[in-house]
Formats: C-alpha cells, sequence, structure tokens
C-alpha cells in the first residue's frame, strides 16, 4: 500500500491562546517496498505525524463533528490535509478506521510497556482478537500467535506460556512487535525500535527488522534520532524540524546536505564525517555511506584490500 | 482529552495572592468556608461574594479559568437546584401545576443554595490556582507541626502529599501513552456496553499499575543515592515567612467572618 500525505497541518490546542504548531503543511510519499527512515530531534513532530499514519490522530475532516466551511464566491476552496494509504482515505468518516489498524501497525517506543496478559501468547493473540471479524477458533488463532513469535525469532515452545513479565528486556521487546505483526500489517511502523537497546540488541532489532521486510511487511517505517541507523538501514528518509519535513531522500543524498543537517541540530553518521575530513586533505570518496560500502571504498581509494 | 482538567491547575503569574504565605492562604481557606456556612441570608453571602471578587481581583487568575472548575460539580448543581426548588417548603405560592408548586421563598432558597456552592468550588480552586504544590505541602507541613509532639510523621505525610501531586501528570501522559498503543492493537474504549467498556480498561490499567510500581521504585532508589534520611537533618530551600501580605489577608478574613455574623441580625429571609 502507498502512502501519500498531502498539506498536513497540525496543532495542539487550537482552541487554547497558546496553540502551537506540531505539524505544518507535510507533503511526503512512501512507496510500497520501501524501507523508510524519519529523523528529527525530540519536539519535531515525528511522533504526530507517525499516529495520524494509524489515525490515532484524526483528520479533522474525519471527525465526527467536522462540517466543512462555506465557501463565498470569489474566494479558494480551504484546504483539508488529506492522507490515502492504499485504497483507505483517512479524511472520510466512513473509512473502516479499525480495519486501517490492522493493515498499519504501529510500535510504540519502548512496547515492552504495554504488555498485559498472563501469558506471552495471550498478549500476543490481544490484537488478533480484536482485529478479526469473525471469532477465530483455538487453532487459528494459536497457528497465527505461532507464526508471529517465531517471526520475531523467539522459541514458541518455551515462551508461550510465560509470564511476559519474567522475560528479560530484549526478550519483551520482542513479544510486544509480535503483538503487533500478528494482524500481518502491511505496513509497519516503529517508534525508536533500537532505544535503550546495546549496541548488540540494537544490530539484532535491526536485522529482525530487515527479515520481517522480506517476508511479512511490505513496507516498514522506522524513526529514529540515530543517523547512523538511518544510513545503515533505510532505503530513503525524511527529516523532520520544527515541525517542518526538511529533506526526503536517500542517505547517499542525504548525508551530502551535513552542514545543514548539522545547522538543524541533527547528528552525522560517522562515515559522513570521515568523508569530509579525507575531503579537507584532499581526498575524495563517493559512498552510500552504510560502513560496508565506506570502507570498501576507501581501501579502493587507498589502494589496500578488505579484511 | 485527559490533559484539560482545569481544577487544581497551577496558574504562573506573580501577584499578590500568589506571593503570600501559603499558610495565611491555607486557613484563610478554611475561613473562607466558615463564613460561606455562617451565612444564613442574602446579606451574608454578598459579603462572601465581595470577599471572593477581592481575592480574584488580587489573584490576577482569569475569570474565565476559575469559573472553568465549576463544570465538575455542574450535575450536582442542577440536581440539588431542581429537588430544592420542588421539595422546599414555602407559602407564596408563584407557580403550580398537578402536583408540581413552586413558591417564592424555594426559589430564593435554590439560589441562595447555588451561590453557596459555586463559592465554595470557586474559593477552592483560587487556592491551587495561586500555589503551587510545593509549597502548598511546604504550609501544610509547617501547619501541621503542632502533630510532631504526639509522634505524627508531618514530614512524612507531606512528602507523599507532593510526590502524588507530582506524579498526576506523569501518569496521566502514560495513562494516554498506552491507550494509544492498545488502541494501535485494536482496543476500543469508546464503543460497546457497559460491561465490555469495563473490560477494555485491563490491558490499559496493567501497565499503568506496573509502571506506576517500576516508578516508585526508582524515585526511591534516586532519593537513597542522595541519602536522603527524612526530616531529622533537612533544612528547607525555601522558607516561608509570614508578611504585610499575609497581614492584609488576615484583616480581611477578619473583617468578612465579623461581617457575615453582624448581617445576620438584619431584617429579611433568613435560611
Amino acid at each position: 500500500m502507498r502512502i501519500e500525505v498531502k498539506h498536513l497541518s497540525y496543532t495542539y490546542h487550537s482552541s487554547a491562546p497558546f496553540s502551537a504548531y506540531a505539524l505544518q503543511d507535510i507533503n511526503l510519499t512512501i512507496e510500497e517496498g520501501e524501507f523508510f527512515g524519519i529523523i528529527g530531534h525530540t519536539g519535531s513532530g515525528k511522533s504526530t505525524f507517525v499516529q495520524h499514519l494509524n489515525a490515532l490522530i484524526k483528520l479533522p475532516t474525519a471527525e465526527k463533528k467536522f462540517k466543512p466551511k462555506k465557501v463565498r464566491k470569489g474566494q479558494p476552496a480551504p484546504v483539508y490535509p488529506s492522507i490515502r494509504i492504499g485504497t483507505y482515505d483517512l479524511g472520510d468518516k466512513k473509512t473502516d478506521f479499525k480495519e486501517l489498524r490492522s493493515k498499519v501497525g504501529i510500535v510504540f517506543q519502548y512496547p515492552e510497556y504495554q504488555l498485559f496478559a498472563e501469558t506471552v501468547a495471550l498478549d500476543v493473540a490481544f490484537g488478533l482478537r480484536n482485529f478479526s471479524k469473525t471469532p477465530l477458533s483455538q487453532e487459528e488463532t494459536e497457528e497465527k500467535v505461532k507464526e508471529a513469535i517465531e517471526a520475531v525469532g523467539l522459541d514458541y515452545h518455551a515462551v508461550k506460556d510465560a509470564s511476559p513479565f519474567d522475560l528479560s528486556g530484549g526478550q519483551k521487546r520482542r513479544v510486544a512487535i509480535a503483538g503487533v505483526i500478528v494482524t500481518k500489517p502491511e505496513i509497519l511502523i516503529l517508534d525508536e525500535p533500537a532505544a535503550g537497546l546495546d549496541p548488540l540488541g540494537k544490530r539484532e532489532i535491526m536485522e529482525l527488522l530487515h527479515r520481517l521486510h522480506a517476508s511479512w511487511c511490505k513496507t516498514v517505517i522506522i524513526v529514529s534520532h540515530d543517523m547512523d541507523e538511518i544510513s545503515e538501514n533505510c532505503t530513503r528518509a525524511a527529516v523532520f524540524s520544527a515541525s517542518r519535513l526538511k529533506f526526503c531522500m536517500p542517505p547517499s543524498e542525504l548525508f551530502l546536505h551535513a552542514e545543514e543537517l548539522e545547522t538543524l541540530g541533527l547528528d552525522i553518521p560517522v562515515t559522513a564525517k570521515i568523508q569530509r575530513e579525507l575531503q579537507k586533505l584532499g581526498v575524495e570518496v563517493h559512498s552510500d555511506f552504510t560502513n560496508e560500502d565506506f570502507v570498501r571504498r576507501v581501501l579502493e581509494r587507498v589502494g589496500g584490500t578488505s579484511c | 482529552m485527559l490533559k484539560d482538567i482545569a481544577f487544581g491547575q497551577y496558574y504562573p503569574v506573580s501577584s499578590f495572592l500568589h506571593r503570600a504565605d501559603p499558610r495565611m492562604k491555607l486557613l484563610s481557606l478554611v475561613a473562607f468556608i466558615v463564613a460561606i456556612f455562617l451565612a444564613s441570608n442574602f446579606y451574608g453571602i454578598g459579603l462572601c461574594i465581595l470577599g471572593f471578587a477581592l481575592a480574584l481581583a488580587a489573584s490576577r487568575v482569569p475569570v474565565r479559568k476559575v469559573f472553568r472548575s465549576v463544570k465538575g460539580i455542574l450535575f450536582l448543581l442542577v440536581f440539588t437546584a431542581i429537588i430544592q426548588l420542588f421539595f422546599y417548603k414555602g407559602e407564596t405560592v408563584l407557580f403550580s401545576w398537578w402536583k408540581i408548586v413552586v413558591t417564592k421563598e424555594a426559589l430564593f432558597y435554590t439560589l441562595f443554595l447555588i451561590l453557596r456552592l459555586v463559592l465554595l468550588v470557586t474559593v477552592a480552586s483560587l487556592l491551587t490556582f495561586t500555589t503551587t504544590p510545593v509549597s502548598l505541602t511546604d504550609g501544610l507541613e509547617s501547619l501541621l507541626y503542632p502533630l510532631k509532639l504526639i509522634r505524627f510523621p508531618v514530614h512524612e505525610l507531606a512528602l507523599i502529599m507532593s510526590i502524588a501531586l507530582r506524579f498526576i501528570p506523569t501518569l496521566i501522559e502514560e495513562t494516554e501513552r498506552i491507550m494509544n498503543a492498545q488502541k494501535a492493537r485494536g482496543a476500543e474504549f469508546e464503543r460497546g456496553s457497559l460491561f465490555s467498556r469495563a473490560k477494555a480498561v485491563i490491558p490499559v490499567l496493567i501497565p499503568l499499575l506496573i509502571s506506576a510500581f517500576r516508578r516508585a521504585e526508582e524515585l526511591g532508589d534516586a532519593m537513597d543515592a542522595r541519602c536522603y534520611a527524612g526530616s531529622k537533618v533537612r533544612t528547607k530551600y525555601k522558607k516561608i515567612s509570614f508578611g504585610w501580605r499575609d497581614l492584609v489577608i488576615f484583616l480581611v478574613m477578619a473583617g468578612l467572618i465579623a461581617g457575615v455574623v453582624l448581617v445576620k441580625q438584619l431584617p429579611g429571609m433568613v435560611f
């Protein structure tokens, strides 16, 4: 499913005197099959944006009490924000938002804090039960839960009857992800999926996401503030700053704008930093800024061999 | 949303009332409530309204904000008003239809009651609008000091109060986050029968409780790590002291109570 966002703006406390923009005129298209990254500071609007994609924040035109403004002759018609995801129109009151939520899964920051059920299997089945239109049989549920738990790299028979609170932090996060992907969403959105994990845990989670991207969810969107994570993993990235969309391009092009990113207060990946230092010394290296490619290019340039 | 709870939110400006001693404000609130209940006729209530208007002017809190706290008791207000209007026994009949009789006395009494209730709520909210939770608990601790003689843990009580107040917004935020996460997993909170709605709360309540316990443990550890040891050796960062403002408040409050007692003698309707 393709995501098409047009003229998306959002204000906090729209009635209060100190209303503040969280999003201003965002236009963005995410194609099916992308591994998309969203970068930005805290407060840049990235989380607000992501919550729109799942209709947790509804567009004004989708609110029950919405009435279109009367347009006087000679005046331009007001432009309402619009979001289309596949065939779903998020600006339409009649859209089945529940069904949409089963197609667009969101894993929030620190998802392990949303676990609640007595056993892992029951917790993973929570979303499945909520979304299914007809009651699922015991076997069907069990099979789907097993598939999801195994997809996140856990041993089904070892964890299914365990309490989710007895698991380790990394395992809890995997269970929480399983609880979202169990409905086979076509689009999977993760808010800071690697937050609070050690480097090894981070790499494992990222590997898991690539596995899911290949086999389970067509589109994966990750929200992050870690440039290295974005440059290593994403096909395309959007940069949010002060409620606006500043850039939207593949990381290999994005980090050519290193200076601008730094003025926005964002870090650039280590590889981009080294490339800049080399450039100062007169050594030009063209790379897509992933570690592997960068090392190879540098070694090519200096005439060594990769080890 | 949950965040829009008006009652008890500190309104950050600098004013006469904001800078007054929290102990004086607490005592004045008690005195004000006594005055409201002492008032037995419209003269008395009028004096109370005058006193409230003075306090409101001295607080620089927008009038609309203060009256928004009445919303919370709107149902109670309407309910009592209707009951009193129809069941208060009076003599001069204004209006009667079938078994329903409205008398002049009932009408006035209802008005009196509404004024009394609205005054109670707005005066109380004025205290929390002008006093930060920290200075409120400081004031309370200082007022309860005599209880220490009977080994009542005053300091600990004040600490518990300030921690509880401090964590209300945090827990509200947490609740919203967890609700969003469960909504993304297909939970519905606004639809269905009362029973299914009550059941829908469980996936929010359990993570919320767990996180509250986690926060409590973390806070305890952090306090331990900074060698917090209760009241014996602690000094205060901000010392509260009685000043000229408090003297003014004291005199106004004394005047109000004396006035309310005096006007009881005036002729007119008595409730």
